[in-house]
């Protein structure tokens, strides 16, 4: 669908080196990377609002390097949302359909169908500057999906909101991906990766750290600055039965704390947070499993033991820890740790 | 040194004896017409065809040169090449050199002997002591006015705005006209306003193109040289209230703009 064959470019103080991605129609692929990293060049070289100083970007097998921007039928959304000020909502919305050969009954309809999927049927009439932050971005996703892009490109599109609007954001961003639009989105933040994408590319110095799934790389980091990045390998989507109670898979069970009174969602628990012990012990934490250890493994310069209590759960220990408990393979050991240790993700 | 307490007090003295500077010669000249004097020469048709001939030729020269300028200035916003600052500077130049020296190099490039002016004579026209030569005369010495306001308000259009249109599907022209001039306008019809109030009030590059037929600052100095102060002075009053009432018609436009777009 969206392929890049050794991209590169250099920009002030940063460089992208031989970028390759290859994205799948209908993947919400997330590309993460700290700040100042080159993301949001990366999506403008897509757009073709940039050229690369080599390599290649194919749509559909078409090489479109070249192509204009206006021709490319991929779609950019910025973090700052980029309205048009001195238009009102609706024009915004409408600004692609202007050349389109439809009677004005049609354009008027293509904006009511795409403000009511965006929800922004209500402020089409006001200006973009007296819009909330969730506002603006859902107006500008309206403004682009209108032009039914082949590829949607979101720069950082939830960081500028706050948390609840994040999360009914992450449902609209769904809801699109699943009509059949692909979608590339870029962040920093890592809860998005796992809260949205099926896959996932992490970008370090200039270069493509790892991608694949993003189960997989969050998993199975490569190196230690994915690792580090990442942070969390205990991720799970759940189902909630109350608001304490998270099922995950047929039966395990979690208690967490669900203020929210979330349905679905996902949830992550820190391997730092999981206590881990020989016997089963009195603490104040509300989850204790029993379980065998699977595998012992060096985590940068920490250890990981992955234990199966009816699912995987990695703890992080430290070596002298250890070392004092001499923790064996197939041993059975007893892992807990608090609901509030349970940060839930809302999708 | 100057107590902390003070320093409002003596800004707002210094500022003051600036605006009496300004205003004071202004008030003497009003205050020394009568109404009566003033209707008068509001009568005297030389003086009103004047005042009219220097409103629409400053008008149709600031629109005609605009035409060029709005595009000049978009491409020196969004341009950057070796030479940007030496162009900046040219356009500049027109501010600093005499007025006088500009009608010499104005009456140059369009008299009889000169490309423009054989071009114009083969078709029965003759730009010296015509409107045209003095609309250029104007124009040569106001134009840094737009130019420079309306590279300052391209230059405020934010790329990504542009960028965004050019992805949506508009061709570079349509995202100039719907994007980068609506969200400039409001630099660019200041920098009209000051090309078009520039324009009425040249003096020294007109003379020399064209004394005839009589813009009114040219009058004003005609009346003065031939009749005294006292004969001039209600031409003088009555072009500065013309030029105010139009400038504040012009300056509410603008205003009313800038709360829509708001």
């Amino acid at each position: 669908m969206l392929k890049l064959q050794n991209i590169s470019v250099q920009f002030g103080a940063f460089c992208l080196k031989n970028i390759n991605l290859n994205i799948e129609k209908g993947d919400y692929y997330v590309l993460l990377g700290k700040s100042g990293t080159g993301k949001t060049v990366l999506l403008e070289i897509i757009a073709g609002l940039t050229r690369p100083a080599e390599g290649k970007v194919f749509l559909k097998n078409e090489d479109i390097t070249k192509k204009k921007i206006q021709h490319r039928k991929i779609g950019i959304v910025f973090q700052d949302f980029a309205l048009f000020p001195h238009l009102t909502v609706r024009e915004n919305v409408a600004y692609s359909l202007k050349k389109k050969k439809l009677t004005r009954t049609e354009k008027e309809n293509m904006v009511l169908e795409y403000a009511k999927l965006t929800n922004v049927s209500h402020i089409l009439d006001r200006s973009p500057q007296n819009l909330s932050g969730g506002e603006q971005q859902r107006v500008a996703l309206a403004r682009m999906l209108i032009t039914k892009p082949d590829c949607l490109l979101l720069d950082e599109p939830l960081s500028s909101l706050d948390v609840q609007l994040r999360g009914d954001l992450r449902n609209l961003l769904r809801q699109i991906n699943k009509s059949g639009v692909t979608i590339l989105h870029v962040t920093h933040d890592y809860e998005e990766a796992i809260a949205l994408s099926n896959k996932v590319a992490v970008l370090h110095q200039g270069k493509i750290a790892q991608f694949g799934n993003t189960k997989d790389v969050f998993e199975k980091p490569a190196n230690e600055f994915v690792a580090n990045f990442t942070g969390v390998k205990n991720f799970y989507e759940v189902a909630f039965t109350s608001e304490t109670v998270a099922i995950i898979g047929d039966t395990t069970q979690i208690i967490v704390s669900n203020r929210r009174k979330l349905k679905h969602g996902k949830i992550i628990i820190r391997g730092e947070e999981i206590l881990i012990a020989t016997k089963k012990t009195q603490t104040s934490a509300a989850n204790h499993f029993e379980g065998d250890i699977l595998q012992i493994i060096p985590y940068l310069s920490n250890y990981e033991i992955i234990v199966d209590v009816g699912i995987r759960l990695t703890v992080v220990i430290t070596e002298n820890s250890l070392l004092k408990f001499d923790f064996q393979i197939g041993q059975k050991v007893w892992l807990s740790f608090k609901s509030t240790a349970v940060k839930i993700i809302d999708i | 040194m100057l107590k902390k307490n003070n320093v409002p007090l003596i800004f707002s003295l210094l500022g003051g004896l600036i605006l009496l500077f300004i205003l004071a010669p202004l008030a003497g000249m009003f205050v020394s017409t009568s109404t009566e004097q003033l209707f008068e020469t509001a009568q005297d048709s030389d003086v009103t065809e004047s005042i009219f001939l220097t409103l629409w030729v400053s008008g149709v020269s600031t629109l005609f040169f605009a035409i060029g300028a709005i595009p000049l200035s978009y491409f020196l916003a969004r341009s950057n090449f070796k030479l940007k600052k030496l162009i900046n500077g040219i356009i500049d130049l027109p501010v600093v050199i005499p007025h006088s020296a500009a009608g010499i190099a104005i009456l140059g490039f369009i008299s009889r002997d000169s490309v423009v002016g054989k071009a114009a004579s083969s078709v029965g026209l003759n730009f010296v002591g015509h409107p045209v030569g003095i609309g250029l005369a104007m124009a040569f010495v106001s134009i840094p006015f737009l130019i420079n306001a309306a590279r300052d308000g391209f230059e405020a259009v934010p790329v990504k705005l542009e960028k965004t249109a050019l992805n949506l599907g508009a061709s570079p022209i349509r995202v100039f006209f719907s994007v980068s001039l609506p969200l400039a306008w409001r630099y660019i019809l200041s920098g009209l306003i000051m090309m078009f109030a520039r324009g009425l009030s040249e003096f020294g590059a007109v003379i020399i193109v064209a004394y005839h037929p009589m813009i009114t600052p040219i009058l004003i100095y005609e009346r003065f040289g031939s009749f005294g102060l006292k004969y001039a002075r209600p031409v003088a009053v009555l072009f500065i209230i013309v030029c105010l009432v139009f400038f504040v018609i012009l300056r509410t436009f603008t205003k009313e703009k800038n709360s829509r777009n708001a």
